[in-house]
């Protein structure tokens, strides 16, 4: 394992930032810390980095025990939510700067940068300043600035934040193919459900200073720990008092057996391939259900029209993962 | 990011563009230009005759010294004082940012007193001993010093204070993780940020202290020669009907002084273009 | 894009400092030794010899008929220019920042003239416009109006100063809004910028009524020290000084100390109200 953290607590005040977190995260992988703001993993990122220091606990580093070095002596690459570009530097020297500190010689300074600004498809922006570069290319110089000095871990605090939804994604598919070209062990935090089960190989759910689950990208969204998780990954509806997933939901216009619930349809939206009822039922719930266009047409599903409702598979039921 | 507005200038606003044009024109522009031209009423012959005055270029070497020195204390004070003011949490801190700006709001001439009844060598209250030990700061060079850097001891603080602030510490940060140590960090990443607020700071303080004159008026004693400064010289010279030759020691101060604030006003012009391209 | 990077929590955590931690605390013991060695020892050593003389020193000192006029003369001097300033100040920021014609770099240079210009100097500048060769006819020197023209001059960038960047600052949607809700520009400057506006100019006034309080370079060959008619505290403190009589020289300069910490208070709590009834 890479990256240990065990029993770590941090409180600022009265205010807990991280409650007895214990978390082995794997050499190599690609791991997301994913949760709402203000539960806690940046907080965690920042400890493991060694910006923060934990009120207790210990964090190990490729078996190094790490929790009592300074941030300069961790070898971690760390790549902040704002880039924290040295607006004074060019970008060249942006990229130098960990290997100047570690007074690498010059020429293997120069090659070292022209090779990352390579893969960061910066070349031609080398003698720019960071102001005159992109957001997106901003965060791109601040990736191969903390992988000059060959960390052992890359630690990204909200890497696609202040990015315009477009270049978020062409940026998520790069990261992920970086990371199979480089393949340090490299761990990123989010809010957003969607880049962590499209970018990385392990997911850990934080909300409230705990860790709700770990598990790929898979086992969260099929099975996940808690209604927490379910609710966070992917959309949920409550059927018969249970939460079930939209598109879980099986519509018929006879019963379809002896649990079917019947109801009227009371809005019918078609959002690009899919439409998506609002099922009012006989017992007054509102059930929302996602189907495929074909689907619905089939069933010539309009505004006013009774159907019967069955979940698809037996609601989610709390499964604990291995890591947890 | 402030976009700049046209008004539709109605008949109020040449009104107020005349008015506010008359009124600087009336108390500044119009008096400095006659100094100017008094001074080269008789062409350059009163500023030559100043520099082979021995006495009156020992003045300007005690101001350019004085000045320079207290520029010096407070550049380094006024970013040790901002960087704690900034980053560090300590009892008395709200105090402390209260008291650095009082400098600002108390007559040169109290000035003067307080560092008088504290250093004065007969009954100061440390003043007597210091000088048993051979250390004489008030009517010396150090008391003119200590004046000079006493009034403008905020303005290098009030610079880079806010644009500390604003850099926040991040950037720092990222150098920490990349290896740096602390002084590095500051040497290479904090210092090249607030460059040119520094740079800002250390111009006005260097106009401020050259300029100084009631507090180092008291301070001084104006010894001919050895404790009289360029600012005290012009007082003495116009006292003693000599006008052609304050006017020239005045133009010279002028000038420097005007200097300085250009050099503020084209840094500034500078920097502010570079932060507008930024925004973009 | 500051201001956000200024909020985010994690940049608010005082958690950091630990980094610096024993470098902070000298350079925090340095810095207070050297602060309270040129500034707080000092200033409280003018306080403690004004009050050895007792109250009725004190009163004694600030009553004589000499002081007392000078007293009134330079309150009342500072009281009518800081008030002057605030509208001055305010037309001329407002200028600056809205208006648009050539020349007007200049205007911004002149504004910091007054600082930076040693007050001797700025005293024999005006002196030059008002002084008894004035070629404008107008023989100020050596009156009570040359108090005025002095304070003015050295006091003239404080409200210009700090509204300026204010004025930068203000959303012009802001005013497009109020004019979209039917206010007219008038109504517009008085319960929308002039509340925004109100803490500066209480700043720069307070800045403004402080210095000109304490004002003497620009005095010197000014006003001629005339008692009675154009002498200002400033130069009775230094007869006293200079008549080895530190008591009433320590009382006075406390007085004006007091009388300026009263007007900087006062301003505040001004501020406050117009900033409220916006």
């Amino acid at each position: 394992m890479s990256i240990e953290v065990s029993g770590v607590n941090k409180r600022y005040g009265d205010f807990v930032a991280l409650e007895n977190i214990n978390l082995s995260i794997p050499t190599g992988g690609l791991t997301a810390l994913l949760g709402p703001s203000g539960g806690g993993k940046t907080t965690l990122l920042r400890v493991i980095a060694g910006l923060e220091t934990a009120d207790s606990g210990s964090i190990l580093i490729e078996g190094t025990d790490a929790t009592r070095l300074a941030v300069q002596k961790r070898n971690v690459g760390f790549v902040f939510q704002h880039y924290a570009a040295f607006k004074h530097m060019s970008v060249a020297r942006n990229v130098a700067f960990g290997l100047e500190i570690r007074k690498r010689p010059k020429g293997e300074i120069q090659a070292r940068v022209e090779e990352l600004l390579e893969l960061v498809h910066l070349s031609q922006f080398a003698h720019r300043l960071p102001s005159q570069l992109s957001g997106g290319q901003r965060q791109r110089m601040a990736l191969a600035r903390a992988l000059a000095v060959e960390p052992t871990v890359l630690l990204l605090d909200e890497p696609f934040g202040a990015l315009d939804a477009k270049v978020r994604k062409e940026l998520r598919d790069w990261l992920r193919r970086l990371h199979e070209e480089v393949h340090v062990t490299t761990v990123f935090v989010t809010h957003d459900q969607e880049e962590a089960l499209e970018v990385a190989d392990e997911i850990v759910v934080i909300n409230e200073g705990r860790v709700e689950q770990v598990g790929t990208p898979d086992q969260l969204y099929d099975a996940p720990a808690n209604d927490f998780v379910m609710g966070f990954l992917g959309s949920v509806t409550t059927l018969d008092g249970q939460l079930v997933r939209p598109h879980d939901i099986e519509v018929s216009l006879a019963p379809a057996g002896p649990d079917s619930i019947e109801g009227t349809v009371s809005r019918v939206q078609r959002i690009g391939f899919e439409v998506r009822l609002t099922v009012l039922t006989d017992d007054g719930e509102v059930v929302t259900v996602e189907l495929t266009r074909p689907h619905a047409r089939r069933l010539a599903l309009e505004q006013g029209r009774v159907v019967f409702l069955s979940a698809l598979f037996e609601p989610a039921k709390p499964v604990l993962v291995a890591g947890a | 990011m402030a976009e700049v507005r046209r008004v539709r200038n109605g008949p109020f606003g040449y009104l107020l563009r005349a008015f506010v044009i008359v009124y600087l024109v009336l108390l500044v522009a119009w008096p400095l230009l006659l100094v100017v031209t008094h001074t080269f009423a008789h062409g350059t012959e009163s500023l030559q005759a100043l520099f082979a005055d021995p006495d009156l270029v020992a003045a300007l070497r005690l101001t350019a010294l004085a000045a320079v020195v207290a520029t010096v204390i407070n550049t380094v004070f006024g970013v040790g004082i901002s960087l704690l003011l900034v980053r560090c949490e300590f009892p008395g801190k709200r105090l402390l940012s209260a008291f650095v700006d009082l400098p600002l709001a108390v007559s040169p001439i109290v000035v003067g007193l307080a560092l008088v009844l504290v250093y004065g060598g007969r009954d100061g209250w440390f003043g007597p001993t210091l000088e048993s030990w051979g250390f004489q700061v008030v009517f010396a060079t150090p008391g003119i010093i200590m004046a000079t850097a006493f009034v403008s001891l905020p303005l290098v603080i009030r610079e880079v204070e806010p644009v500390l602030r604003e850099v926040g510490t991040e950037q720092e940060q990222a150098a920490w993780s990349l290896g740096a140590s602390g002084w590095q960090a500051f040497w290479r990443v904090t210092l090249p940020a607030i460059k040119w607020a520094m740079i800002y700071g250390v111009v006005l303080t260097l106009a401020r202290s050259i300029g100084e004159f009631g507090a180092v008026k008291v301070v001084s004693g104006n010894v001919l020669g050895e404790t009289r400064t360029a600012t005290l010289a012009v007082e003495e010279k116009y006292l003693n009907f000599d006008q052609d030759g304050a006017y020239a020691v005045a133009f010279l101060l002028a000038s420097v002084s005007v200097l300085c604030i250009l050099v503020v006003f084209v840094l500034r012009a500078r920097s502010a273009r570079r932060f507008s391209a930024e925004g973009q | 894009m500051a201001e956000l990077i200024g909020t985010r929590p994690a940049a608010s955590r005082p958690a950091l400092a630990h980094n610096l931690t024993r470098t902070s605390g000298i350079g925090l013991g340095l810095t207070m030794l050297w602060f309270s060695l040129l500034v707080l020892l000092p200033l409280a050593a003018v306080i403690v010899t004004a009050s050895q003389a007792g109250w009725s020193g004190f009163w004694s000192t600030i009553t004589n008929d000499q002081t007392a006029a000078s007293i009134r003369l330079t309150v009342l001097a500072a009281v009518v220019v800081t008030a002057l300033n605030v509208f001055t100040g305010t037309a001329i920021a407002w200028v600056l920042v809205r208006d648009h014609f050539p020349g007007k770099g200049l205007l911004e240079l002149i504004i910091d003239v007054p600082f930076a210009l040693p007050t001797i100097v700025a005293g024999l500048v005006l002196l030059s416009l008002y002084g008894n060769e004035s070629p404008l006819g107008l023989h100020w020197a050596n009156t009570q109006w040359s108090v005025y023209l002095a304070f003015l001059f050295v006091t003239l960038p404080f409200v210009v100063r700090t509204v300026q960047p204010v004025l930068e600052e203000l959303e012009s949607d802001v005013e497009e809004a109020a004019a979209s809700l039917g206010a007219s520009r008038v109504t517009t400057f008085r319960r929308i910028i002039l509340p925004s506006l109100a803490p500066a100019i209480a700043a720069g006034a307070a800045l403004s009524f402080a210095r000109a309080v304490g004002e003497y370079g620009s005095l010197v060959l000014l006003s001629g020290n005339l008692p009675f008619e154009s002498e200002v505290s400033s130069v009775r403190i230094l007869s006293a000084i200079e008549h080895d009589n530190p008591g009433g020289a320590a009382s006075i300069a406390t007085l004006l100390l007091l009388i300026s910490l009263a007007v900087i208070l006062l301003l505040d709590l001004i501020q406050r109200r117009v900033a409220r009834r916006g």
